[in-house]
C-alpha cells in the first residue's frame, strides 16, 4: 500500500534504466538529499556535525571505495588505512607546498595520486587472489605507514611527525583549520560523499562495473568472455583508491585537524572499514552508507546513551559498547550474512506485498 | 524500528541535559580508562577525580563554588579526544587537561580558538612554553626538553662533568610523544660530545625485540627511554634480559611509575626515572583524603591506586588547577569563574614552598611561577630508583635543573616558526 509500483509505467530505455525505477524509492532519495542539502545546515550544532555526521559522511566515502574493490570485483584489500594516509600526506603536501591551490582541487588531486599508489600495490593481485592478496595489500599498509613515519620529507621535517592542516577556503568560508564552522565542514563533506556516491553508482553499473563483476564473480570465464583482467582489476584498484584517497584526504584535512600516520592510519582502520563494507553489504553502494552509519554513528550514540542518559561510569560504559558492537555485528552476520543491503531488500519486497502478503 | 526509539531516547535525554543552572566550575577530565594505555590512564584519572572530591568534601568547593566533575573516555584515541573535546567544549569547561600529545596537538588549535585553556602538565607541545604565541595552553611545571636535559644534566654529574666520547641511546614510543625529545637531545649532543643514537618503538610498544637487539649491537653507556603504557615493561622486561645494567637504564616521568616495574620483578631493581613531583603516602594531605575521600567511599575508580606516582600526578595536575582558579578567583573577584578568567589565573600562578606546606604537599612539587613569557614553571626534576626488594621508588636527587636558556631558544624558534605558519602575531592576552 505504501510501496507501491501499480500503475509506475516505464515508456523510455532511460526511465527504465534508471538508478530508483520505484517512484516511492526516487521521491526518498529526493527527500533525503533536499534534508541533507537544505535543512541539516540549519539545524544541525557543532556536537552532531563534529562527532557523527562528519565522521559518517567521511567513512562512508571511505566504504564506497572498498565496496568497489572487494564487493564489486572480490579483490580482497587491507590495506585501505594507508591508502587513507596517502591521501591525507599527499593533501597535506599540496596544501604547505601551494598555499594558493584551492582545497577542493587539492583533495581531489590527492584522491588522484592515491589511485596511482593504490595501482602500484594492485598490480600483485594480477598473479594472486583472495587471501594471498590480503596479505600483499596488508603489506601495502605496514609500508606506507612505515614511509610516512621515517621519512621526515612527509611531514615537512617537522620534529614531532605530526602534519596539521592550515585553514583554507572555499568561497571565503573557512572549510579546514580550527576556524571552520560546523556547517562548512559538513557542506564540503556532504558535496563531496554525494559526488563520489554518484560516482560510484555510475561506474559500478556501466561497462567497467559489469567487467569488475564478471571478474568477481569467475574470473577465467571472463577472461574468456572477452574481460581483459588487467584492465578490469587495475581500474578496480584506481577507482577505489581515489574514493579512499578522498576520504583519508578529508578525514585529515577537514575532521581531524592534525594526524600522524601510525595513530590516524594504522591497521585498525583498514579493519574498521573493511568491517564496514561486509557488515553494510557486499556489492551495494546502500550498503556503504549503512555500514559506515552502524560502525561510526552506533558507538557515539550508545555512548550518548549509556553515559550521559543513564549515568554509567565512563570505563564500564566504554567496555560495555564494544561488547555491544560486537554482539550486534555477530547477531547481523548470522541473521543476515549478506550485510544491512541485504536486510533492507527483504524489508523493500515485505513492503511492496504489505498488507496482502502470499 | 529499534534505531528510532534509540534515537528518540538519546534526543530526549541531550534536550534534558541542557544547561545546568545551578552556579558550577565546571573540571572536564579526558581519561582513558580502556584500551592499550589504561593503565597509565586510571591511577591519573582516579588521582585528579580524588583531588577534586576532597576540595568539594572539604571547603565546600572554590571560594564556596561547587566543583562539577565530568569524565569522558578518550582510549588514548585522538579521533576519541576530539568527540569528548566538542561534547564539552559548549559546558564551560575551567581547564582541559587531555594527557595525550596526540590529543594535545589536535586540541591547541581548537582550544585557542574557542578559548579554553589547556595545562599539558609535562606532556605535549613543548613550545608551548611561549606564551606569546599559545595564549591558552600551558605545560608548567616541566615539559619533555626540561626533561631530556635533567637527564643529560644528571648523567653529566655522574661523569665527572664530561659525556665526551659516550653513546646514549634513546628509546622512544613512535609516535608525537616519544619524538618529542629529539631535538634536545640532538642539540646537547653536539654541545657535550656524546653520540645519540634514536631507537623507535611502533605503538603499542609490545614487540621490541628488534630494538634491544640493537642495544645488545651498539652497546650504548645509558639507554634513556620515552615511553607509555604496555611499552615501559616491556622494555625494561627486556633490559633485564640482555643484562642491560638497570642503573644506566633511565626512563621519562611518563615511564617511571609502579606499573612499569612491578611486572618485571626482581630484575627491574635499580632502574631509574624522572620524577617531576614526589610519591608515597607521607603527605599531611592524605589525612584529609582518607577522611573525606577514601573512607567516605567516594572515590573514583576501585581506589586501589591511592599513592602511586601516576595516581599524585594526577592529585598533582588537579591542585595546579585549583590554585589556579583560586588565582583567577582573587584577579577578578568573582568566585563563578569563566573560561577566560581561568586562563588568566593559570598566567599569574605562582607556587611557592608555603603554599605547597599548607596544602599538606610539602616539598611535593617544585616553587614555580607563570608569566605570559614563560607557561613553563621551572622545569626542575628529580631522578628516583626503584628499589624491587622495598617495591618502592626512592628520590636519589635533589631538584635539577635543566638547560633552560637553550630550551627557551628552541622553543622561542618553534613557537615562531608555528606563529608563521597559522599566522599568530605574538603578544600577551593581559
Amino acid at each position: 500500500m505504501l510501496y507501491r509500483e501499480a500503475g509506475d509505467f516505464k515508456t523510455s530505455y532511460v526511465a527504465d534504466s534508471q538508478t530508483f525505477p520505484i517512484r516511492f524509492d526516487r521521491y526518498g532519495y529526493y527527500f533525503i538529499l533536499g534534508f541533507a542539502f537544505l535543512v541539516m545546515p540549519l539545524i544541525i550544532n557543532d556536537y552532531w556535525a563534529n562527532s557523527i555526521v562528519v565522521p559518517f559522511l567521511i567513512y562512508a566515502i571511505a566504504a564506497l571505495g572498498l565496496n568497489i574493490l572487494i564487493g564489486y570485483c572480490g579483490q580482497l584489500s587491507l590495506g585501505t588505512g594507508g591508502f587513507m594516509a596517502v591521501g591525507a600526506y599527499a593533501s597535506y603536501k599540496l596544501m604547505t607546498a601551494f598555499p594558493d591551490f584551492n582545497i577542493v582541487f587539492v583533495i581531489i588531486t590527492a584522491g588522484l595520486i592515491t589511485a596511482a599508489v593504490g595501482v602500484l600495490f594492485g598490480l600483485p593481485s594480477l598473479r594472486i587472489k583472495g587471501f594471498y592478496l590480503a596479505v600483499a595489500t596488508l603489506a601495502a599498509q605496514f609500508f606506507l605507514i612505515w614511509l610516512f613515519t621515517r621519512t621526515a620529507w612527509f611531514y615537512n621535517y617537522s620534529p614531532t611527525g605530526m602534519i596539521s592542516a592550515p585553514t583554507r577556503e572555499v568561497f571565503g568560508v573557512p572549510v579546514t583549520g580550527p576556524r571552520a564552522s560546523a556547517v562548512s565542514m559538513y557542506m564540503i563533506c556532504l558535496c563531496f560523499l554525494v559526488v563520489t556516491a554518484w560516482l560510484a553508482r555510475n561506474l559500478t553499473r556501466g561497462t567497467i562495473g559489469r567487467q569488475w563483476m564478471a571478474i568477481r564473480d569467475m574470473d577465467i570465464a571472463a577472461e574468456i568472455i572477452g574481460v581483459n583482467p588487467l584492465m578490469a582489476k587495475l581500474t578496480a584498484f584506481a577507482a577505489s583508491s581515489f574514493l579512499v584517497g578522498i576520504s583519508g584526504a578529508l578525514l585529515f584535512t577537514v575532521y581531524l585537524g592534525a594526524a600522524e600516520a601510525g595513530e590516524a592510519f594504522g591497521i585498525d582502520k583498514s579493519f574498521l572499514v573493511l568491517f564496514m563494507v561486509i557488515i553494510g553489504g557486499l556489492g551495494s553502494i546502500f550498503g556503504a552508507f549503512a555500514g559506515a552509519f552502524f560502525l561510526i554513528v552506533g558507538p557515539v550514540l550508545l555512548k550518548l546513551l549509556l553515559v550521559n542518559g543513564l549515568g554509567w561510569p565512563t570505563d564500564l560504559a566504554a567496555h560495555l559498547e564494544i561488547m555491544i558492537i560486537g554482539a550486534l555485528i555477530l547477531v547481523f552476520l548470522i541473521l543476515e550474512p549478506h550485510g544491512i543491503a541485504a536486510l533492507w531488500r527483504t524489508i523493500k519486497e515485505k513492503l511492496r506485498l504489505w498488507p496482502f502478503p502470499y | 524500528m529499534k534505531m528510532t526509539r534509540l534515537a528518540a531516547a538519546i534526543a530526549a535525554t541531550m534536550i534534558a541535559a541542557g544547561p545546568t543552572l545551578a552556579e558550577t566550575l565546571h573540571f572536564p577530565s579526558l581519561s582513558y580508562r580502556t584500551g592499550p594505555f589504561a593503565a597509565g590512564g586510571i591511577p591519573f584519572a582516579d588521582g585528579y577525580s580524588d583531588y577534586l572530591t576532597l576540595i568539594n568534601e572539604r571547603d565546600g568547593g572554590i571560594g564556596g563554588v561547587p566543583i562539577r566533575q565530568t569524565e569522558c573516555e578518550t582510549a588514548y584515541n585522538t579521533e576519541r579526544g576530539v568527540e569528548c573535546y566538542q561534547s564539552i567544549r559548549g559546558d564551560s569547561p575551567l581547564v582541559l587537561q587531555p594527557l595525550s600529545t596526540g590529543i594535545t596537538y589536535q586540541l591547541i588549535p581548537r582550544t585557542m580558538e574557542d578559548g579554553i585553556p589547556m595545562h599539558t602538565m609535562g606532556y605535549g607541545r613543548t613550545s608551548a612554553v611561549n606564551g606569546e604565541v599559545f595564549n591558552w595552553t600551558f605545560n608548567y611545571p616541566a615539559n619533555y626538553w626540561d626533561g631530556a636535559s635533567v637527564i643529560i644534566n644528571y648523567l653529566l654529574d655522574e661523569n665527572d662533568g664530561s659525556l665526551e666520547g659516550k653513546k646514549i641511546a634513546l628509546l622512544y614510543h613512535n609516535s608525537a610523544y616519544g619524538r618529542e625529545p629529539i631535538p634536545t637531545l640532538t642539540r646537547l649532543a653536539e654541545r657535550h660530545g656524546y653520540e645519540l643514537l634514536t631507537i623507535g618503538v611502533d605503538s603499542p610498544g609490545q614487540e621490541q625485540g628488534s630494538q634491544w637487539l640493537q642495544i645488545r649491537r651498539e652497546r650504548p653507556d645509558y639507554v634513556v627511554m620515552w615511553g607509555w603504557g604496555v611499552m615501559n615493561p616491556t622494555a625494561i622486561q627486556e633490559a633485564a634480559n640482555i643484562r642491560f645494567p638497570m642503573e644506566n637504564f633511565i626512563g621519562v616521568w611518563w615511564s617511571g611509575s609502579q606499573q612499569d616495574v612491578l611486572p618485571v620483578g626482581a630484575g627491574a631493581h635499580g632502574y631509574k626515572a624522572l620524577a617531576m613531583h614526589g610519591t608515597g603516602m607521607d603527605y599531611p594531605i592524605y589525612e584529609d583524603m582518607q577522611r573525606y575521600v577514601i573512607d567516605a567511599g567516594k572515590y573514583a575508580g576501585t581506589g586501589d591506586e591511592v599513592g602511586t606516582v601516576l595516581y599524585s600526578r594526577g592529585m598533582y595536575a588537579a591542585m595546579l588547577a585549583v590554585e589556579a582558579a583560586k588565582k583567577a578567583q582573587e584577579i577578578h573577584g568573582v568566585a563563578a569563574i569563566t573560561p577566560a578568567m581561568m586562563r588568566d589565573g593559570m598566567a599569574n600562578l605562582e607556587i611557592t614552598e608555603e603554599l605547597m606546606a599548607e596544602l599538606g604537599l610539602p616539598n611535593f612539587g617544585p616553587a614555580f611561577s607563570v608569566a605570559c613569557e614563560n607557561h613553563g614553571g621551572s622545569g626542575a626534576a628529580m631522578i628516583q630508583q626503584w628499589d624491587a626488594n622495598a617495591g618502592e621508588w626512592n628520590l636519589i636527587t635533589d631538584w635539577i635543573e635543566p638547560d633552560r636558556e637553550l630550551i627557551m631558544e628552541m622553543a622561542m624558534e618553534d613557537s615562531l616558526a608555528y606563529a608563521a605558519e597559522n599566522n599568530i602575531e605574538p603578544a600577551c592576552l593581559n
